[in-house]
């Protein structure tokens, strides 16, 4: 496992011209995340932190500043090899899920293993997602559709796709905007084993209960960071369940 | 490029629409169904012309008599007496490469035989006619050279003379009487059926001409002389040699006009097949707009397809798309629709054709390269009503793609 940063952000800005006007979504960020942090970016809508977010996510590049992902400078790359980046790099998990629709787990999870640069033959890439299936819990589930699975479970599928290449950092937009709280807090234990097998987690919520169970959390505000702390009482995901359950049972 | 995961890729989203995909190829399906049905028809027919030209014999050339006279009244293809016997033999005897020539004329009259009778054509011919148009007998045997000399009372008839003549008696050395003289039948023709011009060709009595000349037609010149070339590379030189030695013959200055006409059976077929290669042409074309609808109907679909499914290229890029990729599996998915639609579209063709053959007793002709074409073309309505929507998915900005509603 290599050590120091993997994400380095230097002075980045984005700006958009819509028109007239020019609106400044990120002014002047400089952040940096080790290997292994588990970071909530936290901030009002219109904080800047999705625009943040896209730019470590290498889906859209900084108007100024250099963004340095895993040692590379990636500020100055073109479409394809932004494209690249994120295929070995990293993983994404969104708010809604977007999974394919009418297609199984498992091809859910496949899915970068074919756009990347290597070839595995059928047999590999089952075996592959398969595996990740199985390390957040959906054994036995992969030849579910989606609309066969809860919010939940949709989620997990989403997290094996982006766990399946390995990647350096998983980035997740909201990952439990669309769960119920009981099903929150389980997808943010799969994040915490996660993050103890020293998988870097930046994850964007407006939720300070969500917040609470990453390590560090990096407040915005119009376009800057206004905060950025170590979380002293973090919750811890098996602890939090153990409050729910009974409530559940009850129901 | 990894194509074969593109590929993958593209028939996975495929199958996730069968009915969509079905749907659309539908219109590819019929589209080539019609144009496989429809140049079928066309070519059927067309052969169908060609084969009735083909049984005038092969490498034939054709001289008529008349075309002018010296007062300048024109009479058309064997109207003037202008063709001689002695014409006849010259060719025989002077152009290289002739392998057979039979002097002609024609008349049409009343024959009979016991109580019946019965109006039709006489052909007066050289022993060689049968040999040169490839018409064997059925029954009996043909008049011989030595009766051609000797203007012997002896005649063949087609099938149709013969039974209305004869009904179901065996007409085979019955005596005829043409114009009150008794001639010996000899043979029965097989049956050729209607010509192009949908004249009964079994309707006929032939004869040597120089019986018919003598005891029907009278006169002393053919209507026209059919030649045979041995070699069908020599035709072009034969026609050139006999239209000078007739000239030389029938003494025609340099600066005048022929008083004969001569046609090879090369130049009869183009004309009769034009016509069916026209409507040939017609069919396909009309097909061909269904084929480019069905294509219109891809393209339509595609972009459907594209605008429904832009979160699904939002996430593929999200995941590592690059743009190329994007652009292959769409045109993977449109060109996969194409050509599955164009190869189900050949097999009802080729059984709309067959069942056309069979219950409306057209004559239907597939040819593979008419199967080639057709199945090239859709591939390419594929790729070419499939690029637009590829390109417009491949464009996507992956940020707002993966926003859309």
């Amino acid at each position: 496992m290599k050590n120091g940063e993997v994400v380095k952000l230097i002075d980045v800005y984005k700006t958009y011209h819509t028109g007239d006007v020019d609106v400044h979504a990120v002014r002047g960020v400089s952040l940096e995340i080790q290997r292994g942090e588990f970071v909530a970016l936290m901030g009002a809508s219109g904080s800047g932190k999705s625009t943040l977010m896209n730019i470590v996510g290498c889906l859209d590049r900084p108007t100024s500043g250099r963004y340095v992902l895993d040692d590379a400078d990636v500020s100055a790359l073109d479409r394809d090899q932004l494209a690249d980046i994120r295929n070995h790099k990293l993983g994404f998990v969104f708010q809604s899920f977007n999974l394919l629709p009418r297609t199984s787990a498992r091809e859910n999870v496949e899915l970068p293993l074919l756009y990347g640069a290597h070839r595995l033959t059928n047999a590999q890439l089952r075996e592959k997602a398969d595996a990740v299936l199985a390390s957040v819990g959906l054994a036995g589930r992969e030849d579910h559709h989606p609309s066969q699975l809860s919010g939940g479970q949709q989620q997990r599928v989403a997290i094996a796709r982006a766990l399946v290449n390995d990647p350096e950092v998983v980035l997740a937009d909201e990952p439990t905007g669309n769960l119920d709280s009981r099903t929150s807090v389980e997808i943010m234990g799969i994040f915490q084993q996660l993050n103890e097998r020293d998988i870097t987690i930046i994850m964007v919520t407006h939720e300070q209960d969500i917040a609470a169970y990453a390590r560090r959390n990096v407040v915005m505000r119009d376009g800057r960071i206004l905060k950025d702390f170590n979380v002293t009482q973090r919750f811890d995901a098996t602890a939090e369940l153990g409050k729910i359950a009974p409530i559940d049972s009850e129901l | 490029m990894k194509v074969g995961s593109t590929l993958n890729i593209a028939l996975r989203a495929l199958r996730r629409n069968k009915m969509r995909s079905v749907l659309t190829a539908l219109g590819i399906i019929i589209g080539v169904a019609a144009v496989i049905a429809m140049v079928g028809i066309g070519n059927g027919a067309k052969a169908q012309v060609e084969a009735q030209i083909a049984s005038l014999g092969q490498n034939v050339i054709l001289i008529f008599s008349g075309s002018t006279t010296s007062s300048g009244i024109r009479t058309g293809w064997g109207g003037a007496g202008t063709l001689k016997i002695e014409d006849a033999e010259a060719i025989r005897r002077e152009v290289p490469g002739v392998a057979a020539v039979s002097e002609e004329v024609v008349s049409t009259t009343q024959v009979a035989a016991g109580n019946q009778n019965w109006f039709t054509r006489i052909y007066g011919e050289s022993a060689d006619y049968l040999d040169i148009r490839q018409w064997p007998l059925s029954d009996g045997a043909p008049f011989t050279a030595q009766d051609v000399r000797s203007a012997n009372k002896v005649c063949i008839i087609g099938r149709t003379t013969a039974s209305q003549i004869y009904g179901n008696d065996d007409p085979v050395g019955q005596i005829l009487r043409i114009k009150n003289v008794p001639f010996t039948v000899t043979g029965i023709l097989t049956p050729k059926g209607l010509s192009t011009q949908g004249v009964d060709q079994d309707d006929v009595v032939i004869m040597p001409f120089t019986s018919a000349m003598k005891r029907v037609v009278g006169g002393t010149t053919l209507r026209n002389i059919n030649v045979q070339i041995g070699d069908g590379r020599q035709i072009a030189a034969a026609q050139q040699q006999i239209i000078s030695l007739l000239r030389q013959r029938h003494n025609i200055r340099a600066g005048r006009d022929d008083d004969f006409t001569v046609r090879n059976q090369q130049e009869i077929a183009d004309a009769a097949t034009a016509t069916t290669a026209v409507m040939t042409v017609l069919l396909g074309s009309i097909a061909g707009v269904s084929l480019v609808v069905g294509g219109i109907g891809i393209m339509n679909i595609m972009l459907v397809s594209v605008t429904e499914r832009t979160r699904e290229i939002g996430t593929r890029m999200a995941v590592g798309a690059h743009g190329s990729d994007i652009l292959m599996q769409f045109l993977i998915e449109a060109v996969t629709l194409s050509s599955v639609g164009g190869v189900i579209g050949i097999v009802f063709g080729i059984g709309a054709s067959q069942i056309l053959s069979s219950y409306a007793h057209w004559p239907t002709l597939i040819s593979l390269s008419s199967i080639i074409v057709a199945f090239m073309f859709s591939a390419a309505v594929g790729i070419f009503f499939g690029f637009y929507p590829a390109r417009k998915a491949a464009a996507l900005d992956p940020i707002e793609a993966l926003r859309y509603e």
